[in-house]
């Protein structure tokens, strides 16, 4: 296998660019090296989140917004746009079986659109530990649009508002009362709250709902405006932008594409509130320091791992099960153990 | 910095125009049971199609699946584009009912095996496997 220039990748090389992810995404020297040369020309494109529970029809979402995205009208340049799925892969079997492409058959045969199917391996939180490093790659590459679809888990996969600038939680109707929205957690994340399939029954009481658990969280700018100086008392200065954005909720229909340029304009609104509010500053030094802090702790971790033999692994292992050492004592004992 | 870890990834496609997909979805099960990451694309994909998404998902194999009489126009026609973009390193595997003379000539051009119905998975996951060593 030829080694990747990355030059080809900076020129937008379509092979250069499926090749390299693989690399990125096997951990292999090569995609370091070239993550090395890509990182400066990155920090341009506009990541877009996508998650919610199973079934609530993330992918045709995907399809629908990344074709309207395309289709801008008034001859306006139509951005350049990459796909990331993540599906799950099997604890069971190490494999995956990726099927979001069946969702996206609009988006064939447009050079402007790249989509990359991507398996979680083993990692939770609804994205796989090498996504981002692929955004990495698109950005460089000038897709200017990269939208990030997750796993469909349902509670817990809140990976993706650290990744992406804008977070679009995707609900449906009939899917439980308030009480799961409350209890999700990715209500918080959400930057844009959609109600897909909205032509199905119920779709207004989840409008309902959720606009009211919304109104419950999250004071409207009106609200600050009105209650001035009282409301910005009570909070810190620094959660201040963030609570000027008060999230919309939009129906949409995404097997025949309706509400998608309302989306699209919201998308476009959280993106200049991003810029004029200094919030796009914030949230990029955030997932910054969150890959910092990944990759500091698997350098860490592999460090320790080559300094410390099997056999005094196993030793303090055997100890802690017959409860001669408390596991306090043994991380100690592990940590001096490997000179650290 | 982390352990590298490869896997094999493989396209399955249901080429042409018909909506038997039932074996490319046992298949394609199998795969996954065997470790590897399976795309799966659906019905009704054009050569065009099927060689966009082996370029974009960088899989080391191509499986199709044709049941409809069309392997002749079909199969040449995704092993030229393949080419055309630099795949020819991508390995093509075919499952349908293929008669004895089409399937010689079709592995003359390349084909890497041809399954028909009642070929046992464990056959198909072997030779994927073989191939991508």
């Amino acid at each position: 296998m030829p080694v990747t220039d990355p030059k080809e990748i900076l020129k937008g090389e379509r092979l250069a660019i499926s090749r390299a992810l693989t690399q990125i995404e096997n951990s292999t020297q090569e995609g370091y090296q070239l993550l090395e040369e890509l990182f400066p020309h990155t920090g341009k494109a506009h990541l877009i989140g996508v998650t919610g529970a199973p079934g609530t029809g993330k992918s045709t979402l995907v399809n629908q917004l990344a074709y309207h995205y395309r289709r801008t009208e008034g001859g306006e340049k139509a951005p350049r746009l990459a796909v990331i799925a993540v599906d799950p892969t099997s604890p069971f079997s190490g494999g995956a079986l990726l099927g979001d492409r069946v969702r996206m058959q609009d988006l064939a045969g447009d050079p402007g659109v790249f989509v990359r199917s991507m398996a979680s391996r083993g990692s939770l939180g609804g994205l796989a530990a090498a996504t981002a490093n692929l955004v990495q790659v698109f950005d460089a590459a000038g897709y200017e649009i990269i939208i990030i679809e997750t796993v469909g888990a349902g509670q817990a996969e809140v990976d993706i508002a650290s990744l992406a600038h804008s977070t679009i939680v995707v609900e449906a109707p009939g899917l439980g009362d308030e009480i799961q929205t409350i209890k999700a957690g990715i209500l918080e994340i959400a930057d844009i709250l959609v109600v897909n399939k909205s032509d199905k029954p119920g779709a207004d009481h989840t409008l309902r709902a959720l606009r009211s658990m919304l109104t419950l969280s999250q004071p409207r700018p009106e609200d600050i405006a009105h209650h001035g100086p009282a409301q910005q008392a009570t909070q810190p200065t620094d959660d201040l932008p963030s609570s000027l954005w008060s999230t919309p909720v939009l129906p949409t229909i995404s097997t025949i594409g309706e509400g998608f340029p309302e989306l699209i304009a919201e998308l476009a609104n959280h993106l200049d509130y991003l810029k004029t509010s200094g919030e796009w500053q914030r949230r990029e030094e955030k997932r910054l320091k969150n890959e910092l802090e990944m990759l500091l702790r698997d350098t860490l971790r592999t460090r320790w791992e080559n300094k410390i033999s099997a056999t005094k692994y196993q030793y303090t292992l055997d100890r802690v099960v017959t409860r001669k050492l408390t596991p306090w004592k043994a991380v100690q004992v592990l940590l001096e153990g490997a000179g650290l | 910095m982390g352990d590298a870890q490869e896997k094999i990834r493989v396209l399955i496609a249901k080429a042409g125009l018909d909506g038997h997909d039932r074996g490319a979805k046992v298949v394609a099960r199998a795969l996954r049971d065997a470790g590897m990451e399976v795309i799966y694309t659906g019905l009704r994909q054009t050569p065009e199609m099927i060689t966009e998404a082996a370029l974009q998902e960088d899989v080391q194999v191509v499986g199709l699946s044709i049941l409809s009489g069309a392997h002749m126009t079909l199969v040449p026609k995704v092993k030229k584009m393949l080419k055309e973009q630099g795949l020819e390193n991508v390995k093509l595997f075919l499952g349908g009912i293929i008669p004895d003379e089409d399937k010689r000539e079709l592995e003359k051009l390349g084909v890497a095996g041809i399954y028909g119905p009642g070929t046992s998975t464990q056959v198909i996951i072997e030779d994927i496997q073989n191939a991508c060593q």
